[in-house]
């Protein structure tokens, strides 16, 4: 445990890539296999069950503290995190226990989920008592299960990768999907032959980089495929012999919440697809349209987190997977293949399907110069979609998201000036800080709460933000603080809708500052009609 | 009330003075030096003696300042007034008050810590105490300066067998030079921005041992900073003038490095817990010492603060001041 708290303050307290790299390819390189094994397990994203509820922790840590409960909020509110909390109020330890990651997690923290109450009580306490700062942060944050790290899946991957001298794609693909660390689980991932012993894993997603001012400069248009960019889910269907699966990017199995699409992947043949799942109205019959149209992304919503969906909502909102790439077939890895060679294959398994099926493959925009796609791009919003897609037709399937082969080429968001109204501190790295937004927009001479944002400031302006809400604060309610009306902010996002769940009436989508209007008065900020007037341009 | 808030800053009706007021006043009695207490602009200030060549250099050559030795008491208006150390720069003093049998104290900022560039704080007795709680909830605990320093000289020690230099933000003012007192100096050389050494030479002057210490300008450009220690304000993080240390470590001192998130934001290699403020125990030390029958919280988690002590049998009530809470005193490297 100790040198694993050594690691984490190495990650948590460097900056810099290579630091980090090179601290965790000094534990991986030390450590026992099994504590490597959770390590890595945890340091990929992988978080245990919550053992013990945080309500009780708080409660217990309070009095092993002898605190009052209302002050141990107290000392939450101002440090945002609760495994933190509890680790600055605890006294010292008393002893010292030397017991490696592996045996803390395989003999205290699963066990503690277990044990009734009382016992639970006890051992916590005298965990907590063996425990020193970090070492006493972290178990806790294992403990609350959200333990997360200043450290992306992809450096993992690197030290382990310079640590066994595996290629870092293999170490990857090992990583993804589910799997339990022990012995066996770090032999495996880094052994040179390993068993894929779990057929079902995806590999890891090939991301876009945001593609900033015009297209002119990557080249002749004919090396590019462009595509919709689609705001859907994205997802692998995996299919090998008898195994079917359905990954997002979180790594997340998502097949339970889309068994229609489960249903039909026993038509493809052996093959790994990348696409996207998208809520889909057929076209009416002798409409004209052929395969229908997409619907808004709040329709897609009701079918996220929901296993096993009734019959309802399955025809309220059904869904397809609009598959884009292929990137095994016939248990071929097909991803160092040229895209317009996986596209050509892509075509050919899912347009064999006989008798039509819940897997489409993404169209193609002929648009044959730059100007004419840029003309197809402002379309974005009539069809559904944020923008486009523009791939190296010779480029392969990479992992991670390195710059030059895929551009996704987002249109301009909507705006609207609004009016910060209420304001609550951040959690993690701004705990501490007012950073989390309610804006209100004008209507009938009031500001009513439309829309919530927490990114798009410089730490420099949060600062100032913060410093405004403190001296401007009319009300507290809780955590949550009435500000004076008079900041006016530029928001951007992506959809805007009629919805009835949300008191303006309207729901918007990724909404984020643009910008502080220093230049504008309250009274200029946008109102409700503006908002309802941009809602009625999108799809509905 | 013998010391009430006003628009102007805290006042003393009955002598006619401020303390630490916020706007100018005839008569103002400053705590310390530091820019949320000690404005410009007032006719004549009355200040602890052993911070005077610092306030000077802060309020500029014609304010007219007048020193009090520490335990000294004067009388103005009737009132007698007196400064107590209060342990948290070079002459920073409470403000002892007494009329018509009562005594208060206002505490300025203060700590309990040692530290060898000030006198420590002296508990001193009174009815009513006006206490500071920047720091005042249970997360916040020091470690002794000797902890604290250890790690310190560690990280400069570890940079400098790496032939790095080990840069450390620290407020100019305190903070500064309380670092440079306490460091191992025969680890390596030590330089200082600009900002650091103009309040330096104020502590020399003023019988504060230093260790030796170059300006970053009296430096050629081609000089190697490798293993020097590098003392800085905060305002020079991710400044141009940091470009000149080619490889480099930092790190930031401040109360607030207790907290993670704070130490994310400030994104540094290091964060030293060093604070001169009180820490929870020791707000509740002081308080304790004083013997007070009231207590009135002043900037910081006054809320909470008084919520805690009126639950353990001490009256205490809050009371607003434009002396930088939170956020103000993060930016001061509190």
């Amino acid at each position: 445990m100790k040198r694993f708290a050594a690691l984490f303050e190495a990650i948590d307290s460097s900056t810099s890539t290579k630091a980090k790299t090179a601290a965790l390819a000094r534990y991986f390189a030390n450590a026992k296999p099994r504590d490597a094994a959770w390590a890595a397990w945890f340091l990929t994203g992988n978080r245990p069950r919550q053992a013990v509820p945080a309500r009780r922790m708080a409660a217990w840590a309070a009095e092993a503290a002898k605190l009052p409960l209302w002050l141990f909020e107290e000392c939450y509110d101002a440090v945002g995190d609760l495994a933190e909390t509890i680790t600055l109020i605890l006294p010292p330890p008393t002893a010292q226990g030397d017991d490696s990651l592996s045996v803390w997690v395989e003999e205290r923290l699963i066990a503690l989920r277990e044990l009734g109450e009382i016992d639970q009580r006890e051992r916590l306490e005298s965990y907590w008592a063996e425990l020193e700062g970090t070492q006493r942060f972290v178990f806790n944050k294992l403990i609350t299960g959200n333990f997360r790290v200043g450290v992306s899946a992809l450096l993992v991957v690197r030290a382990i990768a310079q640590v066994s001298g595996i290629d870092a794609k293999v170490i990857s693909h090992r990583l993804t999907g589910e799997w339990w660390p022990s012995d066996a689980a770090w032999a495996n991932l880094v052994g040179a032959a390993s068993i894929e012993t779990d057929r079902s894993n995806p590999y890891p997603f090939f991301l876009a980089q945001p593609l900033e001012g015009g297209a002119e400069a990557l080249g002749g248009r004919d090396e590019w495929l462009a595509e919709w960019k689609w705001d859907g889910i994205r997802a692998q269907m995996i299919r090998r012999g008898e195994v079917a699966a359905l990954w997002s990017r979180g790594d997340e199995p998502i097949g339970a919440q889309f068994p229609e699409v489960m249903a039909d992947a026993s038509k493809l043949p052996d093959c790994v697809l990348d696409g996207e799942i998208l809520a889909w109205k057929d076209a009416p019959p002798g409409s004209g349209t052929r395969g229908g149209v997409v619907m808004p992304f709040a329709a897609l919503q009701k079918r996220l987190g929901r296993k096993n969906p009734g019959k309802k909502v399955m025809g309220d909102s059904p869904v397809i997977f609009l598959a884009f790439d292929l990137l095994e077939f016939a248990g071929q890895d097909w991803r160092e293949k040229p895209l317009a060679e996986r596209r050509a294959k892509l075509r050919d398994v899912v347009l064999s399907i006989p008798g039509g099926s819940r897997f489409q493959v993404s169209s193609e925009l002929r648009a044959p110069t730059w100007e004419t796609l840029a003309l197809a791009r402002s379309q974005s919003r009539e069809q559904g979609t944020e923008g486009l897609m523009l791939k190296r037709l010779d480029s392969a399937y990479g992992v991670g998201r390195p710059r030059g082969a895929w551009w996704k080429w987002k249109i301009e968001p909507y705006t609207l000036d609004a009016v910060l109204i209420y304001a609550q501190k951040g959690h993690g790295k701004r705990a501490s800080l007012y950073t989390d937004y309610t804006f209100g927009i004008w209507k009938d001479g009031e500001l009513v709460p439309f829309a919530k944002a927490y990114s798009g400031l410089t730490d420099e302006e949060i600062r100032g933000v913060d410093a405004f809400i403190r001296k401007n604060t009319l009300e507290r309610f809780g955590p949550v603080r009435t500000v004076k009306p008079e900041l006016v902010f530029e928001l951007g996002f992506e959809g805007i809708q009629r919805s009835a769940r949300h008191k303006s009436g309207i729901a918007v989508r990724f909404p984020r500052m643009l910008r502080m209007r220093k230049d504008k008065a309250i009274g200029e900020a946008n109102t409700l009609e503006d908002a309802i007037a941009l809602a009625r341009l999108g799809v509905r | 009330m013998l010391v009430a808030p006003t628009a102007r800053g805290l006042y003393c009706a009955a002598g006619d003075f401020y303390i630490d007021p916020w706007r100018p006043v005839e008569r103002a009695v400053i705590t310390h030096a530091h820019s949320d207490h000690a404005r410009v602009g007032s006719s004549a200030y009355l200040a602890a003696r052993s911070g005077l060549a610092v306030l000077q250099t802060r309020l500029g050559p014609d304010a007219r300042i007048e020193g009090l030795e520490y335990g000294e008491s004067r009388d103005l208006n009737g009132v007698k007034i007196s400064l107590h150390p209060a342990g948290h720069v070079l002459g920073s003093a409470q403000v002892r008050i007494e009329h018509g049998g009562e005594v208060w104290v206002v505490s300025g900022d203060y700590k309990l810590d040692p530290d060898p560039t000030c006198a420590p704080f002296e508990p001193v007795r009174c009815d009513t105490f006006i206490t500071e709680s920047t720091f005042g909830l249970p997360i916040y605990r020091w470690c002794t300066p000797d902890e604290i320093f250890a790690g310190v000289n560690a990280w400069w020690r570890a940079n400098a067998a790496a032939g790095r230099a080990s840069v450390v933000f620290a407020y100019a003012f305190g903070k500064a030079q309380r670092i440079l007192a306490s460091v191992d100096d025969s680890i390596g050389p030590i330089v200082v921005h600009g900002a650091v050494e103009a309040l330096n030479r104020g502590y020399r002057e003023s019988g504060v041992r230093l260790p030796a210490a170059r300006m970053v300008g009296e430096l050629g450009t081609k000089e190697s900073f490798g293993g020097a220690l590098v003392v800085a304000p905060p305002s020079a993080q991710s400044s141009p003038w940091m470009k000149r240390f080619g490889d480099y470590s930092d790190a930031f001192a401040s109360g607030w490095m207790a907290i993670r998130g704070a130490r994310r934001r400030r994104a540094v290699d290091q964060g030293f817990v060093l604070s001169d403020h009180a820490d929870w125990p020791s707000l509740n030390r002081a308080i304790e010492a004083t013997g007070a029958r009231r207590v009135i919280v002043t900037h910081g988690h006054t809320t909470p603060l008084v919520q805690w002590l009126n639950e353990h049998g001490v009256e205490a009530h809050s009371m607003k001041t434009e002396f930088e809470g939170e956020a103000g005193a993060e930016e001061a490297g509190a």
